[in-house]
């Protein structure tokens, strides 16, 4: 049989298909999932297309032992993920938690559906967005990209991993299920052309080592299994060294650089869509599918000479709240169409400290908002 | 098992001698090594280590075979048994031998 | 928003110089046991660290070099292992050590993968994860330390308690049936089965190097006592007391239908090798039937 190792050429396939494309192209080699809709077709891509790249899609008996299971792989060296969607992802959170207080690299991709609970299994919601940041216990810090299109979901997949090497963390792809379940066209870039980042692994002899000792970055580097490094891995509060030491201190100094390894290079990762923010005196504030609907209300707004303005978010964890807090100097109302009763509403109403008015447009889940209930919103502030 | 005498081939037979090393201050007193010695080597001595566990003393020096059975039953790491030497087989360990496990 | 931290206190190098200097080295298996951790958490007449000394000599046994071996545990007294043996390891989540423990051993054949971990944490919260790694025949070591009750959070019932033991979520006895884990690992599918008692250290020693030169899953369980969580309110005395009662009570019976091997509160425990016998792993058939169909990209 043939190879097809990593795709080159123009697609037209749907997000989640794209979002599998884009792990390979990243290095991906271990999947482990559990059926969801509509996250399904990644892990059905998956399973047709890592072996034909020599690696290894694993379907487990649930979302919790795939999420521990790509912690595994990753810690043996591989670049691993796992796609969900809602109720998988408040199954992954005790082990995403490991994650964040291991440092593993790998990526997990969420479908967003309409809930709580069952919910709304075929239809579009966007409320994971404050579980993505806030789900598992305990303070961390995280990243998360909101892909607007099919070929944003094979892009952002890729850069999600590369976040994730550098940073160490589980790093959250939050598409939802029209995102998802699009079909559009996708360009897969040859190899060479697609920049790849690898974890920083470690130089000392084993004897000097301290596995969990960062640098400037804050990002320690990483030795896996059998490098011969004898790393001790715990979720109990650690020291440098690696070993348990269950102290106030020590955990200070843990958790202030998990989170501030996120907070202090925000802005090398914050990345935004910016369309007409430097006259505008209205400025939605939109992600996921929403976006699309948002930006197509600002194209109309826009023609009809109207100053409004669109910031996209890509990376919607950390926040871009220092660019908010900017814009809320100079326009009147902040739009935020959003899939849910609110959610990333609140960062930007905090971020404007009262500066501009912030709007609601929120939408319970299985329909996505129209452009013209947006101009509509977008009116009442214009002059 | 029983002996009635001296095996005629007892000459490539030896008993191995083992010497034991106690790392006192380990100790939590469990008495794993104590009562499991097959050959009762050990009792458990009345001074205090740091802890403040009575920590085992060899009793019987010259009767431990080095076994290693207080080596891998102690939970602490805190006994182990060197192999010093192999001393022959006489008629007396033959009786003794009877006498402990014979019927 | 402003932020006023606390000054940190930075890093100590020689936090652990004097547990290395002064402890570190006095015993021969020292060099299997990481550096500056010693003495461990368990308490005076505790199995666990019979287990960790068997695993260590059953390494050995098996002439496995520890850069070539990694080991995974779960939570609870006896997720505490990994902490303290000098090679990869990994103290992972609440029952999710075998899941973990399978994305390490499928990227990574060239480890030996050991899973050691309580009852509790794999047969209660990760019962599920056992099963299915046993049915899939993942390559991991699965040494269970059975202790019949959950000892780091006070002595409260398992899936393993005996039917009118007391723990301090029984305090009338315990009424429900407990699992008997040999014969649910051999259900399961797993290629080696045996049960020791911390009093069988040499038997526990073999077991431990044969199931380390077995391929697939294997499992072993190993009874060992907890003087305080579980002998103190069944009045089974001290640690030496549970031993000498293992020593008394204990059936070698190799090769003993896992069906018959159910313990109860009092009575007799059968202990042997049940199971050995050999089942194309996970591995095996998925580089066999599935990646052999595609050639090796460059």
């Amino acid at each position: 049989m043939s190879t097809p190792g990593i795709l080159t050429g123009e697609f037209f396939i749907n997000g989640d298909e794209a979002s599998a494309e884009g792990a390979i192209a990243a290095g991906c080699r271990f999947f482990a999932g559990y059926p969801i809709t509509p996250a399904t077709e990644i892990a059905e891509r998956m399973a047709k297309r890592l072996p034909q790249v020599q690696g290894l899609c694993l379907q487990m008996e649930d979302e919790i032992a795939s999420m521990a299971a790509i912690l595994g792989a990753s810690w043996g060296g591989a670049k691993a993920m796992t796609a969900t969607s809602g109720p998988g992802f408040s199954l992954m959170m005790e082990n995403i938690g490991l994650g964040m207080m291991t440092e593993t690299p790998c990526v997990v991709v969420n479908i967003m559906r309409a809930g709580p609970s069952t919910g709304l299994p075929t239809l579009v919601g966007q409320a994971d967005v404050m579980q993505a940041r806030w789900g598992s216990h305990g303070d961390y810090g995280v990243i998360a990209l909101a892909p607007s299109s099919p070929q944003e979901m094979f892009d952002l997949t890729i850069t999600a991993f590369n976040l994730s090497e550098t940073y160490r963390l589980p790093v959250f792809v939050l598409g939802d299920e029209v995102v998802g379940h699009m079909s559009e066209k996708v360009i897969i870039p040859p190899p060479d052309r697609i920049p790849l980042v690898t974890r920083k692994r470690p130089q000392p002899s084993p004897e000097c080592y301290l596995p969990f000792q960062a640098g400037d970055d804050l990002v320690p580097t990483m030795a896996c299994a059998g490098d011969g490094y004898h790393v001790h891995v715990t979720g109990l509060t650690h020291d440098e060294q690696g070993y348990p030491v269950i102290t106030a201190p020590v955990h200070e100094r843990l958790i202030r650089r998990l989170v501030d390894k996120i907070r202090l290079n925000a802005a090398a990762i914050i990345r935004t869509e910016d369309v007409g923010l430097e006259e505008a005196q209205v400025v939605v504030v939109a992600y996921g599918c929403t976006a699309r609907a948002a930006r197509e209300a600002v194209d109309h707004l826009r023609a009809r000479g109207q100053k409004v303005g669109l910031l996209r978010l890509i990376t919607i964890w950390p926040f871009p709240e220092e660019r908010i807090r900017r814009l809320a100097e100079q326009v009147r109302a902040f739009i935020v169409p959003e899939i849910n009763y609110g959610q990333m509403v609140y960062e930007v109403e905090r971020s404007a400290q009262g500066r501009a008015e912030t709007v609601l447009l929120p939408l319970m889940g299985g329909a996505i908002h129209t452009p013209q209930e947006i101009v509509e919103a977008a009116e009442e502030y214009l002059s | 098992m029983k002996f009635w005498r001296l095996p005629l081939d007892a000459k490539d037979h030896s008993i191995p001698q083992g010497e034991l090393v106690i790392i006192k201050d380990r100790c939590k007193g469990c008495n794993f090594c104590i009562e499991f010695c097959p050959n009762q080597v050990l009792k458990e001595s009345s001074e205090f280590n740091k802890k403040g566990y009575h920590p085992p003393q060899v009793t019987k020096q010259g009767e431990c075979v080095n076994c290693n059975l207080c080596e891998i039953i102690c939970p602490e790491f805190a006994i182990y048994s060197e192999l010093k030497t192999y001393k022959e087989l006489t008629s007396e360990d033959i009786l003794n031998y009877s006498k402990k496990f014979g019927a | 928003m402003k932020i006023r931290h606390r000054t940190l206190v930075p890093f100590d190098p020689q936090s652990t110089t004097r547990l290395r200097e002064e402890q570190h080295g006095l015993h021969p298996d020292d060099v299997y046991l990481k550096p500056g951790r010693i003495p461990h958490i368990w308490c005076p007449g505790c199995g666990l660290g019979v287990v960790l000394n068997t695993y260590i000599n059953g390494l050995k046994m098996a002439g496995l070099p520890v850069d070539r071996t990694a080991v995974v545990s779960g939570i609870g007294c006896t997720g505490r292992v990994a902490g303290y043996l000098n090679m990869d390891t990994y103290h992972t989540t609440h029952g999710r050590a075998i899941p973990f423990a399978t994305g390490l051993a499928l990227v990574r054949p060239d480890l030996t993968v050991t899973v050691f971990s309580g009852d509790g944490d794999l047969f209660a919260i990760g019962g599920n994860h056992f099963i299915h790694a046993a049915r899939r025949n993942i390559n991991l070591k699965i040494l269970c330390v059975n202790n019949f009750n959950y000892g780091m959070t006070g002595g409260q019932a398992a899936p393993t308690t005996p039917v009118a033991a007391r723990t301090t979520t029984t305090p009338y006895g315990n009424f429900e049936h407990s699992f008997n884990l040999p014969f649910l690992a051999y259900a399961s599918g797993a290629v080696y089965v045996a049960r020791w008692t911390t009093f069988h250290a040499r038997h526990l020693v073999t077991a431990i190097a044969e199931s380390l030169t077995r391929k697939g899953f294997t499992f072993i369980e190993v009874i060992a006592p907890c003087p305080i969580g579980y002998g103190r309110p069944n009045k089974l005395g001290s640690g030496l007391d549970e031993m000498k009662f293992y020593r008394e009570n204990s059936l070698v019976q190799n090769d003993a239908d896992p069906r018959e091997a159910d313990i109860g509160l009092k009575g007799k425990i059968i202990v042997g090798k049940f199971i050995d016998q050999s089942r194309p792993t996970f591995d095996q058939v998925y580089e066999e039937n599935i990646l052999k169909k595609f050639t090796r990209s460059a």
